[in-house]
């Protein structure tokens, strides 16, 4: 009962924040409520399927441009409208995308999904009339369940309706993503991520379950980089930018791929860490670059490894080779 | 037959592994191939269940053509295999593997939002079959943390989860102590006769279990048959005797 009790008070504190802490730390819970709903995507893939994406920043950037798109040139404001859209367009551009990158594994998946959001990349990069190049589109203040809140201070939207929407979206989307995982659907997806040559021979169809893992978390990360927009206010390339894929590749090693809620941990811990050291050193990146070289060394688990160590530990130092499942030939 | 095998020819560049076997294995029976290391056993285990293409021939199971099948085809359609060396899923427990095995058969398996736990149907199953190969006790461990003779009964466990018409066993008894190979072969064989199995084609270098537990043996030599017949005629041959086991196997 320990786990259930942890999240539920850690949903608590969440949603008891904006009464206790500063407005500047309530505002960060909001990127962090949006990475926490990509990561449970990626994670799918990552931790379950076995696959490392470096090109989920594309799906991001759907997520956020369809929103931008939608509330400045179409006067869409509607945020569940803008959420659905952003799930349907990052499953539909998921779907060749994924179609492609599934039939690969390791390096060459992960090479090859970079391909693809570069891309994306470019794509909002240089078509300026349309995207705003470099400049981005604005992200409305959209409506939350038919209410406008257009007079409310931008503040105030943020810290109160705002974030509890997002909050109430994280819900959804970890219940969601929790009976996934739990669900025969996730049970296939684990015997491909540990060995994909038995678990064809027991049927399970391996490009198939790698495929629907991989929309899935697309839709994910549509949904999360939707809700990334309004903090902002406005959409431009960097979202979509291969940096930004990395990123939460990094968030999910930081918190531990291993454990289902690893990757949201890394999330919090990420943002807040990020924001600590930028304002201290001017040099962050390379603050974090030795952080992820310590993590990988000496805790391949994550952060959520070290507090429980066990299968999750186990797990990830078998993927650094000691006591490894079969590996995949197949480039 | 359930299993046909018509001129199998494997080529590994100039290397012919395999040259113009065939073979059949019929409904009930308990087949052995022996040979000598490099003789094309488990290349030939490999084309049977569509892991490996064939340079030249055909495989036919159930009367249908295997060729571009593939394993999960194949796996649909009643065959199940266990490899030579263990083929595990090192991070799920004993249960788990089992229920993988049981959701795979019902065709379950894209069941997005479905509870596992609560499907009853792949439970009770993947109990059943934990307790006829004595895994019971050890459900909840990890196949990482079993011991190497209980990591090889998994894998074969698993593949009878599937209820296959036809079995492939690549050395079954390899890594199992002495002591426990007729253990093995016991639980294997009623293990068959609880799931209603037609065939097992097996590949195995134990000539005591060989000898014991076979129907008809099938001895290959050099990537073709050699002799095809029952172990009295096996045995009785001391040409290939010398031949595919050897002298010390004269004993048998």
């Amino acid at each position: 009962m320990t786990g259930p009790l942890v999240v539920a008070a850690a949903v608590v504190a969440i949603a008891l924040a904006p009464l206790v802490a500063s407005t500047y730390h309530v505002l960060l819970m909001l990127p962090f409520m949006a990475y926490a709903v990509v990561l449970l995507g990626l994670n799918l893939l990552l931790g379950y399927a076995g696959l490392v994406s470096f090109g989920h920043a594309l799906f991001i950037g759907i997520g956020a441009y369809t929103g931008a798109f939608l509330t400045s040139h179409f006067k869409i404001r509607s945020l569940e409208v803008i959420l659905i859209a952003a799930a349907a367009l990052g499953a539909l551009v998921a779907a060749p995308v994924g179609a492609l990158c599934v039939r690969y594994v390791k390096i060459y998946f992960g090479m090859l999904t970079l391909a693809f959001g570069m891309v994306f990349y470019t794509f909002v990069l240089k078509f300026y009339r349309l995207t705003g190049g470099d400049e981005g589109t604005p992200f409305l203040r959209p409506s939350l369940l038919g209410r406008s809140l257009e007079a409310m201070p931008k503040t105030d939207y943020l810290v109160g309706p705002y974030y509890y929407y997002s909050l109430g979206v994280v819900v959804v989307a970890t219940l969601c993503m929790w009976r996934i995982v739990h669900s025969p659907f996730g049970l296939c997806l684990k015997t491909i991520r540990d060995n994909p040559a038995k678990a064809e021979t027991l049927g399970i169809g391996v490009t198939r379950f790698r495929f629907h893992a991989f929309v899935i978390s697309a839709v994910y990360a549509a949904v999360g980089g939707a809700l990334l927009g309004p903090p902002i206010g406005n959409v431009d390339p960097t979202l979509a930018y291969w940096t930004h894929s990395g990123n939460i590749v990094f968030m999910t090693l930081l918190g531990g791929f291993t454990s289902f809620f690893g990757p949201v941990v890394g999330a919090f811990v990420f943002i807040y860490l990020q924001n600590w050291v930028m304002s201290v050193v001017p040099y962050w990146r390379l603050i974090f670059g030795a952080i992820l070289a310590a993590i990988v060394i000496f805790a391949p688990g994550g952060l959520l490894g070290l507090v429980r160590p066990g299968r999750a530990a186990v797990r990830a130092a078998g993927r650094r080779g000691a006591g490894a499942p079969p590996a995949e030939s197949r480039p | 037959m359930i299993l046909v095998a018509e001129g199998l020819r494997k080529l590994y560049g100039e290397f012919c592994a395999l040259d113009g076997v065939s073979l059949g294995v019929g409904a009930g029976e308990f087949v052995s191939i022996i040979g000598p290391n490099g003789a094309g056993k488990s290349t030939l285990i490999n084309i049977l269940t569509g892991l490996t293409p064939p340079s030249a021939g055909t495989v036919r199971f159930k009367e249908r053509e295997i060729h571009g099948l593939g394993p999960v085809g194949l796996a649909r359609l009643g065959m199940a295999r266990s490899f030579q060396l263990v083929h595990i899923f090192p991070d799920l427990t004993v249960l788990e593997t089992l229920q993988a095995a049981v959701v795979a058969r019902l065709g379950r398996g894209t069941r997005l939002f479905a509870s596992l736990a609560g499907d009853r149907d792949v439970q009770r199953e993947a109990l059943e079959v934990a307790e006829l190969f004595r895994l019971s006790d050890k459900r909840g461990a990890l196949a990482r943390h079993l011991p190497q003779g209980d990591k090889k009964l998994l894998d074969v466990a698993s593949a009878f989860a599937l209820r296959p018409e036809i079995i492939l066993l690549d050395e079954p008894t390899s890594g199992v102590s002495t002591a426990d190979k007729t253990a093995v072969m016991e639980t294997l064989v009623e293990a068959s006769k609880r799931i209603g199995l037609q065939a097992i084609l097996q590949v195995e270098h134990d000539m005591d279990i060989v000898f014991a537990y076979s129907d008809r043996i099938i001895a290959l030599h050099q990537g073709k048959v050699l002799a095809d017949g029952p172990p009295s005629a096996i045995q009785a041959d001391r040409y290939l005797i010398d031949t595919v086991i050897g002298r010390r196997a004269r004993t048998h």
